[in-house]
């Protein structure tokens, strides 16, 4: 089972804590691949929150394509971070690593946020298109206030591998996903956590309903539904979907993928509203194993479960500092001085909301309404 | 002369010619003559035979012989009395003494047409190989990387929408308060939708039909329903239906059905006004799949008194219905027209959708489909479906299969972004060799939102003797031996209502568990796995790719 670990904290946290909960979570084998993802960025970026970030890998010559690309649009480079990166036995490694902070186009500049987020998104799609034959260029994303780092190794010995220890780099949510040894042919694009427009999810478990879902994504011609090396990669998909697209509340993105029977939504208080959604959008309902975990643009981070709740998960914390991981000890790891008896476990029907900063935790009752 | 013709029966066919060959054992048969009176067809009569014996008494041969006049069995070789091999002489027989035979060298096909009229019958296309369908097997197990499903013990929700279904763009609903709330002075138009079992009974007619095996039928319908929870739904086929049933709140499980001779329709619409219930859906036959291009006919002997009041006509005339509707000039013009009438009579509360059979252009219909905003779905029937009468060229060598027919449109649906707006029913030849619920899952995961079968509930609930070696098949002349589709009540007292009723109750629970088990290793439990087509393969290359699913061996 792949590890899931995620942080939201009012302070900024180094993803060496995600990390080592990740390795306390490990069990046997485990080098397909780890991902991060930070948002809220400390450090060098904290002055540097209104401009996008482009993060990505590339070699050597799809730099030059990648710079000469990004200065015919007319993004100005303004900071580049690249990890200090170490010689580690069984890790491969690419070239280049980076975290680029870029100065929007002239012509852009005072255009409304839509705009800006449309030109960032089908730059990143441009991007990918450049160098996904040679895999030349990766890029995981492109927006402001976030950074993405993956690659194939096993997740602490890329922390090593990408010097994070020593490193300023820090973040107010990070989501951290360790890939089990099932999956077989790696690709980085496959690689949680997934990233579009200001959300992010990383799940586990397979999704069993993938190629209807994908099938309906694709369809909505929405730039950026593209992709799906990995199966969970439409889970965050739907979240954007139903929240950036559709315009609704968090909270329904659990009545999306894993709708309740009929009968129970006639005892919600807004079922005339859930029944449509239940009918107009029955090919997103996943049918699991999968725990989601993910985080919005203004910075809530969640957890759900399939509707059967066949996979684990537990959010737990101070006031300040949450952690959703897929075991406990992974939450004792990063989080050990909480009261543990206020964990939360979220079965089927829950939930777990916790606000920006880490403020407030709250479980949804998807049965309530 | 005597023409030598008469003298050795040379224009005489030979039992070899014959389909079904009757096997009768002289040694058993008690002469009872119950096999003789039952036989629907006249095939088999008492005949007298002169038996000349030659024996010899004492050491030395002296043969003397002697003529007895015996008894038997025999079996006629006149072409209107053919032996259909429908057993019933083996079912009435105290002593096993007489069984029907299939004859693959038979030339049935070369003699079936005296008078020049061509061979008519009911049933099926006549051809017992395996369906695509049949071919198919549901190979990706989730069981080992991840937790599966347990049929047994997990909950499963075996359900589908019948109704057109808005994108969720188009939904009027908006967030208010962190809530989302339907716009009620938004204006748009929602269409009904039904949340029904996605197993459905197809279109049988009453007049097809005896009154016993449709009374059957809707008492299993109400049953699964009412007591099981189980709501599935039953379309009228042809016709009407009892005024009782219409005015009743049972009315609600069923489709009834506008075909092109619109028989029974004056009294449906006269009786909208004292309707307690909406129909389940509205279904417009403009065909179907066992005999594309040829109409429906009811002969005049089995228009009784029933019948002609269901139907709004005289007692003993043939209703035939034309092949196609004749005010049809256009699908973009009449069909639309129709569906809004038939949605307008029941104030667009009804779900009203065509059934086409498989074609090559069910595309196209299905594109004009998309863009009317009232139609609730459409219905395709392949070449595999049966039907009460039609021409055996037209049962045999008209249609199209509908594995890859509901597979194209589905795609053409996904290519457009909608298929989850117009619902595909599919139908014709599921459950052929008895495969029901493997035949449905297939069809689910090919794109299907629900299937029909007509089928295969007669030969599980009523024990319809029809199968593709063109056995009895004789629906079309009011013979029907187990009194499933007959207007003669001395046919159709041999059928108990109650025994049917049972048997469609028993098909649906076990047809439920079943479907389970397919669910559940695949993992899909909430909704139907429909266009999940990674869970299918196939072993014949041609096929996994016709239909855009793994190719296995
Ligand atoms: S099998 Fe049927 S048709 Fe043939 S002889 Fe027996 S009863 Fe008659
Ligand atoms: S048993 Fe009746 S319904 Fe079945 S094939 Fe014979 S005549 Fe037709």
């Amino acid at each position: 089972m792949c590890r899931l670990a995620a942080l939201t904290s009012a302070e900024y946290i180094s993803p060496m804590e995600t990390i080592l909960a990740l390795e306390t979570m490990k069990e046997g084998h485990d080098g397909s691949g780890m991902g991060l993802i930070l948002k809220g960025l400390g450090g060098e970026f904290e002055d540097l929150k209104d401009y996008p970030v482009l993060s990505g890998i590339c070699s050597e010559a799809g730099m030059k394509t990648l710079d000469s690309y990004m200065n015919k649009i007319g993004f100005k480079l303004k900071y580049t971070w690249t990890p200090k990166t170490k010689a580690i036995k069984g890790i491969k490694g690419h070239d280049n690593y980076f975290a680029r902070v870029y100065d929007y186009p002239d012509i852009v500049k005072d255009r409304p946020e839509p705009v800006k987020e449309g030109l960032l998104l089908n730059t990143r799609l441009a991007l990918r298109a450049l160098g996904e034959l040679d895999e030349s260029i990766i890029i995981f994303a492109f927006y402001p206030d976030i950074l993405a780092l993956k690659e194939v190794g096993d997740p602490l010995q890329l922390g090593e591998f990408f010097g994070l220890e020593k490193s300023s780099l820090k973040a107010k949510i990070i989501l951290a996903q360790g890939r089990q040894n099932t999956n077989y042919a790696i690709n980085l694009y496959a690689c949680h956590p997934f990233f579009i427009q200001g959300y992010g999810t990383m799940t586990n478990g397979e999704n069993t309903a993938f190629v209807p879902i994908r099938e309906f994504l694709s369809g909505r011609n929405i730039p950026g539904y593209i992709g799906y090396n990995s199966d969970s990669e439409v889970f965050c998909h739907i979240l954007h979907y139903t929240c950036r697209q559709l315009g609704y509340p968090l909270h329904y993105y659990k009545d999306v993928i894993t709708p309740l029977k009929q009968e129970e939504i006639d005892r919600r208080p807004d079922h005339e509203a859930t029944s449509f959604l239940k009918m107009s959008l029955r090919p997103l309902c996943i049918d699991g194993p999968n725990c989601v975990i993910g985080f919005t643009p203004d910075g809530t981070c969640f957890m759900v479960q399939d509707s059967k709740k066949l996979r684990p998960g537990v959010v737990g914390g101070l006031n300040g500092k949450y952690g959703l991981m897929s075991e406990e000890c992974g939450l004792d790891s990063a989080i050990p001085g909480r009261e543990k008896s206020t964990d939360i476990f979220p079965m089927k029907y829950d939930m777990v909301i916790i606000k920006p900063d880490a403020e407030e935790v709250t479980v949804w009752n998807q049965l309530h309404g | 002369m005597e023409p030598a013709s008469r003298l050795d029966n040379n224009h005489d066919l030979a039992v070899k010619d014959f389909p079904y060959i009757i096997r009768w054992r002289d040694d058993r048969c008690k002469r009872c003559g119950k096999c003789t009176a039952v036989c629907p067809m006249y095939s088999i009569e008492p005949a007298v035979v002169v038996k000349r014996t030659l024996h010899s008494e004492g050491s030395t041969p002296e043969p003397k012989s002697t003529r007895r006049v015996e008894t038997i069995v025999k079996q006629t070789t006149d072409i209107g009395k053919y032996c259909t091999g429908c057993g019933t002489c083996t079912l009435v027989c105290p002593n096993e003494a007489i069984e029907p035979e299939y004859n693959p060298q038979h030339k049935f096909n070369f003699h079936k047409n005296r008078g020049g009229h061509p061979y008519r019958r009911g049933g099926r296309r006549n051809d017992p190989s395996p369906s695509t369908l049949d071919k198919l097997r549901f190979s990706r197990i989730s069981m080992l990387t991840d937790p599966a499903l347990d049929a047994g013990r997990h909950e499963f929700r075996i359900r589908t929408y019948l109704g057109r279904i808005l994108p969720a763009e188009e939904l009027p609903v908006k967030a208010v308060d962190g809530r989302l709330e339907v716009t009620k002075k938004s204006g748009t138009f929602i269409p009904p939708v039904r949340e029904i079992y996605p197993v459905m009974i197809g279109s049988m007619s009453i007049g097809a039909l005896s009154p016993n095996m449709w009374e059957g039928l809707a008492m299993g319908i109400t049953y699964l329903n009412e007591v099981e929870g189980m709501p599935v739904v039953m379309c009228s086929g042809e016709g009407g239906m009892p005024q009782r049933l219409l005015k009743s709140r049972f009315i609600k499980y069923f489709i009834p059905q506008i075909a092109s001779g619109y028989f029974g329709w004056d009294e449906i619409v006269r009786t909208i006004p004292h309707m307690v219930e909406d129909p389940c859906a509205i279904e417009i036959k403009y065909g179907q799949g066992a005999k594309p291009g040829d109409g429906g006919l009811l002969m005049a002997h089995k228009v009784l008194k029933l019948i002609s009041e269901i139907r709004g006509v005289p007692m003993g005339v043939d209703l035939p219905s034309p092949p196609t509707h004749q005010t049809k000039y256009s699908i973009e013009e009449a069909v639309a027209k129709m569906i809004q009438s038939m949605s307008m009579a029941w104030g667009f509360r009804v779900p009203v959708y065509p059934k086409i059979s498989g074609t090559h252009t069910a595309k196209a219909v299905l594109n004009n489909l998309i863009r009317n905003p009232y139609a609730a779905a459409l219905s395709i029937d392949g070449d595999d479906g049966g039907t009460g009468a039609a021409y055996n060229v037209s049962m045999d060598s008209m249609g199209h299969p509908i594995a890859s027919n509901v597979r194209e449109c589905y795609l053409d649906l996904v290519a457009q972004g909608k298929q989850n707006e117009l619902p595909l029913i599919a139908a014709g030849g599921v459950g052929k060799r008895g495969n029901l619920a493997a035949n449905a899952a297939a069809l689910f995961m090919l794109g299907a939102s629900a299937v029909s079968i007509g089928k295969y509930i007669m030969q599980a609930a009523a024990q319809c003797f029809g199968d593709e070696y063109n056995r009895c098949n004789v629906c079309n002349l009011g013979k029907c031996p187990r009194g499933i589709t007959t207007q003669d009540p001395r046919l159709y007292r041999r059928l108990d209502p109650d025994k049917v009723a049972e048997r469609v109750v028993e098909v649906y629970k076990s047809l439920d568990v079943e479907l389970k088990k397919i669910f559940a290793p695949m993992g899909r439990s909430t909704e139907l796995p429909i266009g999940m087509s990674d869970g299918l393969s196939t072993d014949d290359p041609a096929i996994a790719e016709r239909l855009k699913i793994k190719f296995t061996c």
